[in-house]
């Protein structure tokens, strides 16, 4: 019963938040409206029984990630930024596109209300223990390759923030 | 009320209460150690030794005047010290205090919450404890409160992440994330000092930049920075800022104490004949004093060491810390491949 008032409480916060991020002028109220967001959706996760994930959510997302663009938009400083005149042109492809992201989403929408009831088992799946196994056991050639690719974004970032590769 | 439910809102609030005093008895034992190690007397005018001298303060940042300056963002500048006074009393809650109390046939854990990513939890919350300086400094609308953010997140975020890795040494070699089981492992063998003294230093020294004192306190520092990201603060809102540092003191010396120095287990406790609820407050004043003897150690160090230079605080971060900490991981590694640890 709880559990339920609770889903729709966060429910409530993460639209709210999302929705504050887009229509907020400021960007540093966007930012922090977003990070009401994460925090709504790893209450999600606990909901979920996911505690792993929703502690490693918090961690990433809002505690580094969100601290990083809250960071560069104050060292930019751009809390006066007015709303720049945009063409028409502009208008039309932006409405076009955002329409059919919306019938896309929709669409997964619709496909996904078939999906039914999750399965038995995935009532403890998201401990710590059970995760390790699935990342470490079931699927470590992917995980490996992915951590691979992190590694070459990083090397690749460093490089092109030195200015003189010489120095 | 189900039993388990009332003592787990009692322990809460007792927590709470002993973080604050605490805290508030720490700002005395400052003064009085920093006279000592320079040779002064310190307050002794409020009560006996000054020891009144807590709630004097208290008194005076209560009833001096509010003041919210005119260009800065009122709702934000009320939530910055508001969320950094949260972010700090909230860790208390995994923190075994002590073994279990026995009543009415009843067991009752001596810690608030056993989640078993306690761990996790306890990072999770030190990472979005900069958000409370980021706000409050960007609202007050001023360059000295915003260089002293910018500088506050950039060393937080910096300290945290050789804070996470020298936590994952200890990870590997405890195979669990709940602090309650770690405490619970200490009172079988060894303090899990003996076994990851490098990561101990690491955490150590991550623990003193991200509790922002000295010699890492660049976000407030006086000399160049008026006041740092609260020099738009005035009254009790100013006092929660520096409360909460001495709140993060105290819990960070909890967490030191719990991971790597026995917890609430103190040597030949079952030898002594204690037992039950006698021996489970032996062992909370225990940790407590353990405590203390961290406290101790923060107040020396800020009254012994000259502060950093900004280079100096990114490049001991970046290049020394986490090749350390990386360093450690990769040891812990290998020592338990070879002596047959891995399941």
């Amino acid at each position: 019963m709880i559990t339920e008032y609770l889903f729709w409480f966060l429910a409530f916060v993460s639209v709210f938040g999302g929705v504050a991020t887009i229509l907020s002028r400021n960007p540093v109220h966007s930012v922090l409206y977003l990070i009401l967001t994460f925090f709504a959706i790893a209450g999600h996760y606990l909901l979920l029984n996911a505690q792993f994930l929703a502690a490693v959510h918090v961690i990433v997302y809002a505690g580094a990630i969100m601290v990083l663009f809250l960071y560069v938009i104050m060292m930019l400083n751009l809390n006066r930024l007015d709303a720049e005149k945009r063409t028409l042109i502009g208008k039309v492809t932006s409405a076009v596109s955002a329409g059919l992201l919306l019938l896309v989403m929709v669409g997964v929408a619709r496909g996904g209300s078939e999906a039914g009831e999750a399965p038995a088992e995935s009532i403890d799946a998201g401990l710590v223990e059970n995760l390790g196994q699935v990342l470490y056991r079931d699927f470590l050639l992917p995980f490996e390759m992915a951590s691979v690719l992190f590694l070459g974004a990083m090397v690749g970032a460093v490089f092109l923030s030195k200015k003189e590769l010489n120095s | 009320m189900d039993p388990i439910i009332l003592y787990k809102i009692i322990l809460a609030v007792v927590v709470f209460a002993v973080s604050l005093g605490v805290a508030a008895y720490m700002t005395w034992g400052e003064r009085k150690l920093a006279a000592i190690l320079q040779d002064r007397v310190g307050p002794d005018r409020a009560g006996p030794l000054g020891l009144l001298q807590p709630i004097a303060d208290g008194l005076k940042m209560i009833f001096k005047e509010e003041f919210i300056p005119a260009q800065s963002n009122k709702w934000l500048f009320i939530l910055g010290p508001s969320f950094f006074m949260l972010t700090a009393c909230m860790t208390g809650a995994v923190v075994p205090w002590g073994s279990g109390l026995e009543i009415g046939g009843l067991y009752y854990p001596m810690q608030v919450t056993d989640i078993n990513i306690g761990l996790l939890y306890l990072l999770g919350v030190v990472s979005i404890g900069v958000y409370g300086i980021m706000i409050g400094g960007w609202a007050s609308n001023n360059k000295y409160a915003m260089l002293g953010a910018l500088r506050a997140s950039s060393q937080m975020i910096s300290y945290e992440i050789a804070m996470g890795l020298s936590l994952i040494a200890l990870v590997m070699t405890t195979g669990t994330l709940s602090l309650a089981e770690i405490a619970r492992q200490q009172d079988e063998g060894l303090a899990y000092v003996v076994y990851q003294p490098l990561g101990f230093l690491i955490f150590l020294i991550c623990a003193f930049a991200e509790t922002n004192r000295a010699p890492f306190d660049l976000p407030e520092s006086e000399s160049e920075l008026v006041g740092g990201f609260h020099t738009e603060y005035s009254s009790m809102k100013l006092g929660f800022f520096l409360f909460a540092e001495y709140i993060n003191m105290f819990i960070s010396s909890a967490v030191m104490a719990t991971l790597y120095f026995g917890g609430y287990n103190f040597p030949f406790q079952h030898e002594l004949g204690l037992e039950g609820n006698t021996l489970a407050i032996v062992q909370a004043v225990v940790l407590l004093l353990k405590i203390f003897i961290f406290i101790f150690i923060f107040m020396w160090v800020r009254w012994t060491l000259p502060r950093f230079r900004y280079d100096q605080l990114m490049n001991l971060g970046w290049k020394v810390l986490l090749p350390l900490a990386l360093a450690n991981i990769f040891i812990t590694g290998l020592v338990m491949y070879f002596t047959g640890k891995l399941a």
